[in-house]
């Protein structure tokens, strides 16, 4: 039952702050976890007959379409999976009980929102679900108020509110032409009418919208900022999922099912996607914050989507939501891990790391393996996205792009190995003789991730037919 | 289609045209953080006058007026966030320049 | 007609004046009178809810949070003015000659062709209808984002202790 995915942790968050302040201080993590746990549940049996049964008690009362389709799917479990992450994280980062409590209050709305983005089939509604989770992502930067932060979410939240704009422009321009705001009814207006200049300068302002929501170049003034300022439990989020199911999730939907297929969409997606691919893995290179690279390596991850999407055929978008899914899991290990170190070190500098791997194991291994997949080799997951996404593009005739995107992964590959050297390998420096293993919690979430990580890639048939194969069908209409 | 039977829609659309360009201005040139808040409330102004002149000239003013109030809503709740934030800004810098939030490197 | 375009003459002039305005109190009177001219274009067409809704909201609570948060972080803004007012007539000049610009190039589209035709709807629910019937998602949507703009008040205005870093 889609709603339920909305009112179950609406539900959540009224019991959490109707406890007596004792009780819920020390309550707050696994209940949030226990809340989190069951979202995942709901996911996974999407599909049994009892969720029809309960349909006809809930109907009247959420008309407006909730639907969890192929590319849903695949996007809700990825926002459980790293939400979860994110809360185990949140265990050890924020000792105050009092902040880890906020916290979990925000998680659960940005969760809320994230559901709703995936599951509505109404662009208003879209926008709605857009701002509740970029408010409370916004809220989740500044909320230890730390100077750096305060200036991160104030960035975000101008650049985020000014994407609104446009898109709400767009949306009033779109009403012109269609009776209503659902993607049915907006995609047949659009069909009618795709020579009319005001159309086409209305779809042309809402994909600087999105384009501004997941990053690309050149909007992408926000991000590094954003990813590198916020604290660490707040970063996993962010670069695990908040940018995917705002920006690249919303473009995915929008260009296939409601701008239609349209030759010069997707000549502008390949042509932002590669731009970013190269931008990002360029201003990569020259980082020395480790979170600052990661956060220039997701513009170009994020890069690599939008390419395969702006392919058009069904396998482009495949490779698309396929990527999106890995990107999801091996961004989150390294923020994880990022996350882990910085508890431990007390820096993210790079410059003062070095030979962390005798000291913190378990970290470095799984860095290694979130490196490597990051990087597309093979055995795991991102190799066999990669792999797609070039053939995709190989196949439908854009040469130049599919050696551009090849090209850019040895750069990839270049500059994730150059950070775990400098992090991990060599000699041990001389102030970290202290530091000792990530806690368990960090160990048991990064070593999950990196097995899903892993399991994605060995068992690939597997994953592909159950996961990836039937999302062919959104493009199908 | 000429312009004849929107001309009251074009007649708006040409202010609102000039309240976008006054709001995008204020955002870009102004080193004050409330004022970047003021131009980003001046943006909304416009696209909800856009709303409203879409749905009288679509007869669909029910729709536009239900989307308005939702509009409405979250307005207020991003101008208060944002104006918490800017506040806590000031505690710490007591200084609203923005030329203060140059720290990260972007 | 005339009326109409009096109305939204005045509508750019105080926006204009908001954003050049030196003193940042005049700035937020600029953008009331802007949301009160909004408002009468509301009950003019017909949208009589939404016109409550943003002469109550916009004008009034909005205004309230700019001028508290003004004044809030007053001392130190006015110093600062004298510092910046010698550049600000380079900054800010601009602004009336764009706005004109903007202006005439958009009257010069009126005759550009657009494409398509307006839909045309039979009959006209109230919006009271569309929006208990039609837009529960969007409710609920307003009611989650209230909590979050809650928690977000609640966390973003404490005074901040000295132990946070």
């Amino acid at each position: 039952m889609p709603s339920l995915l909305i009112l179950v942790p609406l539900l959540g968050i009224i019991i959490l702050n109707l406890m007596f302040k004792f009780t819920r201080r020390r309550v707050a993590f696994w209940f949030a976890f226990v809340l989190f746990s069951i979202q995942l549940a709901i996911t996974l049996l999407y599909r049994q007959p009892w969720y029809r049964i309960t349909e006809p008690a809930f109907s009247p009362f959420f008309k407006v379409g909730l639907s969890i389709d192929s590319l849903t799917f695949v996007m809700l479990l990825c926002i459980e999976i790293v939400c979860l992450a994110s809360l185990v994280v949140s265990r050890y980062t924020l000792i105050d009980r009092d902040q880890r409590f906020n916290f979990i209050n925000l998680l659960i709305i940005a969760s809320v929102g994230m559901n709703g983005i995936v599951m509505t089939r109404d662009i208003f509604s879209l926008y709605v679900f857009l701002e509740i989770t970029a408010v409370s992502s916004v809220i989740l930067i500044a909320f230890r108020r730390g100077k750096l932060a305060l200036e991160g979410a104030f960035k975000y939240i101008m650049l985020s509110a000014v994407a609104t704009i446009l898109m709400l422009s767009a949306i009033a321009l779109l009403l012109l032409v269609s009776g209503g705001t659902d993607f049915q009814a907006i995609h047949t207006s659009i069909m009618g009418f795709h020579k009319s200049r005001v159309i086409v300068f209305a779809i042309g302002i809402f994909l600087t919208g999105l384009f501004i929501k997941a990053g690309l170049v050149p909007f992408h003034g926000w991000l590094p900022d954003a990813y590198a300022s916020a604290p660490s439990a707040v970063s996993v989020l962010l670069a695990g999922i908040i940018t995917k199911a705002c920006g690249v999730y919303t473009l995915i939907r929008l260009c296939t099912s409601v701008f239609g297929p349209s030759v010069s969409l997707n000549q502008v997606l390949m042509l932002a996607g590669t731009v970013s691919i190269v931008a990002g893995a360029l201003a990569a290179l020259g980082q020395q914050d480790f979170k600052r690279m990661l956060a220039y390596s997701s513009i170009s991850q994020v890069g690599y989507s939008i390419v395969s999407l702006g392919c058009g055929t069904p396998l482009g978008l495949i490779g698309a939501v396929f990527h999106l899914f890995n990107h999801a899991i091996f961004k989150s290990l390294l923020f994880v891990n990022a996350a882990a170190v910085e508890e431990r070190v007390s820096t993210t500098d790079m410059e003062k790391m070095g030979g962390l791997s005798s000291k913190m194991p378990v970290t470095s291994a799984t860095s290694l393996i979130g490196f490597l997949s990051a990087s597309g080799i093979p055995p795991f997951s991102g190799f066999w996205s990669k792999l797609i996404i070039v053939i995709a593009l190989w196949q439908s005739g854009n040469r130049a792009y599919a050696v551009i995107a090849l090209l850019a992964g040895v750069l990839t590959l270049a500059y994730l190995l150059l950070m775990q050297r400098r992090v991990f390998s060599g000699k041990l420096r001389e102030g970290l003789q202290g530091v000792r293993e990530a806690p368990f919690g960090f160990c048991l979430i990064a070593l999950l991730l990196a097995a899903i990580t892993v399991g994605v890639g060995i068992f690939f048939p597997v994953a592909y037919a159950v996961l990836f194969e039937p999302v062919r069908g959104v493009l199908l209409r | 289609m000429s312009g004849s039977e929107l001309r009251l829609f074009w007649e708006f659309v040409i202010f609102i045209i000039m309240l976008s360009v006054v709001g995008f201005y204020c955002i870009l040139v102004t080193r004050n953080l409330i004022k970047a808040l003021i131009g980003l409330e001046i943006l909304t102004k416009g696209v909800t006058l856009l709303f409203i002149i879409v749905g009288h000239s679509t007869h669909q003013e029910a729709l536009a007026q239900a989307l308005v109030i939702t509009l409405i809503v979250i307005e207020v709740v991003v101008i208060v966030v944002a104006g918490g934030i800017i506040l806590s800004v000031y505690r710490h810098e007591e200084s609203l320049d923005a030329r203060a939030l140059r720290k990260l490197k972007g | 007609m005339m009326l109409d375009i009096v109305l939204l003459m005045v509508m750019v002039i105080a926006a204009v004046w908001s954003v050049m305005a030196r003193s940042l109190l005049k700035a937020a009177i600029g953008l009331a009178i802007v949301s009160v001219i909004i408002t009468i274009f509301m009950f003019k067409f017909n949208a009589s809810l939404a016109g409550v809704f943003e002469l109550s909201v916009c004008t009034g609570l909005i205004t309230v949070i700019f001028l508290s948060t003004i004044g809030l972080t007053k001392p130190m803004t006015h110093k600062q003015i004298l510092e910046f007012s010698k550049d600000r007539a380079r900054r800010y000049g601009l602004l009336p000659v764009l706005v004109v610009l903007a202006g005439s190039l958009a009257i010069g589209l009126l005759n550009v062709p657009f494409g398509f035709t307006l839909v045309q709807k039979a009959s006209q629910a109230d919006v009271r209808t569309v929006l208990w019937n039609l837009r529960h998602l969007d409710l609920f949507g307003q009611i989650i984002i209230l909590l979050a703009g809650g928690f977000g008040a609640v966390i973003l205005f404490k005074e901040i202790k000295e132990d946070e870093w």
